[in-house]
């Protein structure tokens, strides 16, 4: 039985995150979720040879929200390019031990915004089409519409 | 109240039992246990703490009708009770009942449910402090107006509603008028009749009494149509076994309160005006939820610039403070305190409260605790959020 809504893993994150802050003049930069709700996630990249090299977060949101935003970070740090892509929801919630179902939309935001960082940089160098990404789906990635909002 | 725990300061959510109301509970448990029903000797130590307990009480209330003092599960079955039990007997007077945005779910949702049965609830707005207007109430009543319920402060961000002059505005239009008094209770002093209070909700645990025990204030006159229906026990409106050892304990609660609670608020307003005026002062980015004046002694609630709540509390929790918010993270529903939003605070600004209740147990050390970590709490959350501007944080904290 657990009686803290949150595990360790997220507690600790949440305590101590990872690449808190801002990279000045980012190669690709991701922006996702929405005040109003509670929750807005910032993620800043830098890439060489298709890997990322450098990565910062800022969040506003709940424990749940920081902590997952620390974790993404972690998983992406030093993986390419299509790995970062794949990087899911699922994996940064498994990855945290499982939030509680209410909190899984503010986990959700953590992927979305790092994929949004990523393909922001595929769209600045015109590279989406070697990704398989069209324009329109990478819009959608960048500027992400929550259907839960 | 327990010191190796930490600081409490979520009273407003629960608070301890004192300890000399246990003690005069539980020989209820185990050796005078009769029921007051029956007709034995062993009843009559029963009937014997149940007035005991309907004087305390009325004593606090300020009436002298401990007649009139039926004890229930919870304030909660209070405000059911008092609205349900109003509405469905005048019925036949009118359908019409008038309340406010900032009630608590208790009276809200009651109200919602007698809306399909048919009656109309107008609520009235309150303004930017949480204040109801008299002149938005008497706007409000109509010729079928039969119940006005306004609760009489807030438990969120400590409103005090000016409860006589509603009171009065209902007796004009001859409708009844009843106030959740669940967190005011031991936090103002209080005279029903005075005030022309008809009904009044309370609860045993917000005067350190019991959980599971509240009661309902009926003015002399005023019949109920009961919720409970059953063997008749409370003056037939509120039928089930008479949960002695408990109401035992709010009797005992309610006459420490009579007692102490007058010296209780002056420590606990100059604690929590104090703690106020330091954060305000203090922390960048603080503004104060409700009402400087009136406002409940022990109620904080502040919110900070570009940080959201429930992160606010985890981060205390850390440092071994018990603090709530009205975050939407904080709730079952994912939306934030309606009573936030009623005050006129957008979504995104009502996420950032944070709402600090004192008690009998707290002290000065704990409010030094809790001045040595927020601002710490703070500055590392505004530190790390997007919608800080990058110019104000270099004037609040530096380079």
């Amino acid at each position: 039985m657990k009686y803290n809504i949150y595990s360790e893993k997220v507690m600790d994150h949440f305590q101590n995150p990872r690449n808190v802050g801002v990279i000045e003049d980012p190669d690709g930069f991701g922006r996702v979720g929405n005040p109003v709700c509670g929750d807005l996630m910032e993620m800043f990249i830098k890439v060489e040879d298709d890997k990322i090299t450098d990565i910062k977060f800022r969040t506003f949101g709940c424990g749940s929200a920081i902590a997952t935003s620390s974790m993404v970070t972690e998983l992406a740090i030093g993986t390419d390019l299509h790995r970062g892509l794949e990087i899911t929801r699922g994996e940064v919630a498994n990855e945290l031990d499982g939030p509680p179902p209410i909190k899984m939309h503010c986990s959700n935001l953590a992927a979305d915004a790092l994929h949004a960082a990523i393909v922001d940089y595929l769209i600045k160098q015109d590279r989406l089409e070697e990704f398989g990404l069209s324009p329109e789906e990478a819009k959608k990635i960048v500027h992400p519409e929550d259907p839960e909002h | 109240m327990d010191k190796e725990k930490g600081v409490y300061l979520d009273y407003q959510a629960g608070a301890g039992v004192d300890p000399r109301v246990l003690d005069v509970m539980l020989p209820y448990m185990t050796e005078s246990f009769g029921n007051p029903t029956s007709m034995h000797h062993w009843s009559w130590e029963a009937k014997k703490a149940l007035e005991n307990a309907r004087r305390a009480v009325a004593d606090l209330l300020g009436s002298q009708d401990w007649e009139r003092i039926l004890f229930t599960s919870s304030a909660t079955e209070s405000n059911n009770l008092a609205l349900k039990g109003t509405a469905r007997r005048l019925k036949k007077k009118g359908m019409h009942i008038v309340t406010s945005n900032i009630e608590h779910w208790s009276v809200h949702t009651p109200l919602k449910a007698l809306q399909k049965e048919g009656f109309e609830v107008t609520q009235v707005e309150v303004d930017e402090q949480g204040l109801v207007d008299p002149g938005d109430v008497e706007s409000a009543i109509r010729d079928d107006t039969i119940v006005i319920s306004i609760m009489m402060a807030n438990n969120e961000i400590g409103a005090i509603q000016p409860l006589e002059k509603i009171a009065h505005l209902a007796h004009e239009r001859n409708a009844l008028f009843h106030t959740d008094a669940t967190a005011a209770l031991g936090r103002m002093g209080l005279d029903v009749e005075k005030m022309g209070i008809d009904l009044l909700s309370l609860s045993s645990n917000q005067i350190y009494g019991p959980r599971g025990v509240g009661a309902l204030y009926v003015k002399k006159g005023i019949r109920l149509e009961p919720v409970l229906h059953g063997g008749g026990q409370e003056f037939g409106m509120r039928s089930g076994t008479e949960n002695i050892p408990g109401i035992v304990g709010l009797g005992k609660a309610a006459w420490i309160m009579a007692m102490e609670g007058e010296e209780e608020r002056r420590m606990l307003g100059a604690m929590s005006d104090n703690l106020i005026e330091r954060i305000l002062s203090t922390i960048p980015g603080a503004s104060l939820n409700g009402p400087k004046d009136p406002r409940l002694p022990g109620n904080v609630n502040v919110r900070f610039s570009y940080v959201e709540g429930e992160a606010l509390v985890l981060g205390l929790d850390s440092y071994g403070i018990a603090t709530s918010s009205g975050s939407a993270c904080s709730s079952k529903t994912l939306e934030p305190s309606h009573v936030l939003l009623a005050i006129g605070l957008p979504h995104e600004i009502a996420h950032g409260s944070l709402q600090l209740s004192f008690g009998r147990w707290t002290t000065q050390g704990h409010m030094e605790k809790l001045m040595s970590a927020l601002p710490k709490v703070v500055e590392r959350l505004q530190k790390m959020s997007p919608l800080a501007p990058p110019e104000w944080l270099k004037e609040m904290y530096g380079g």
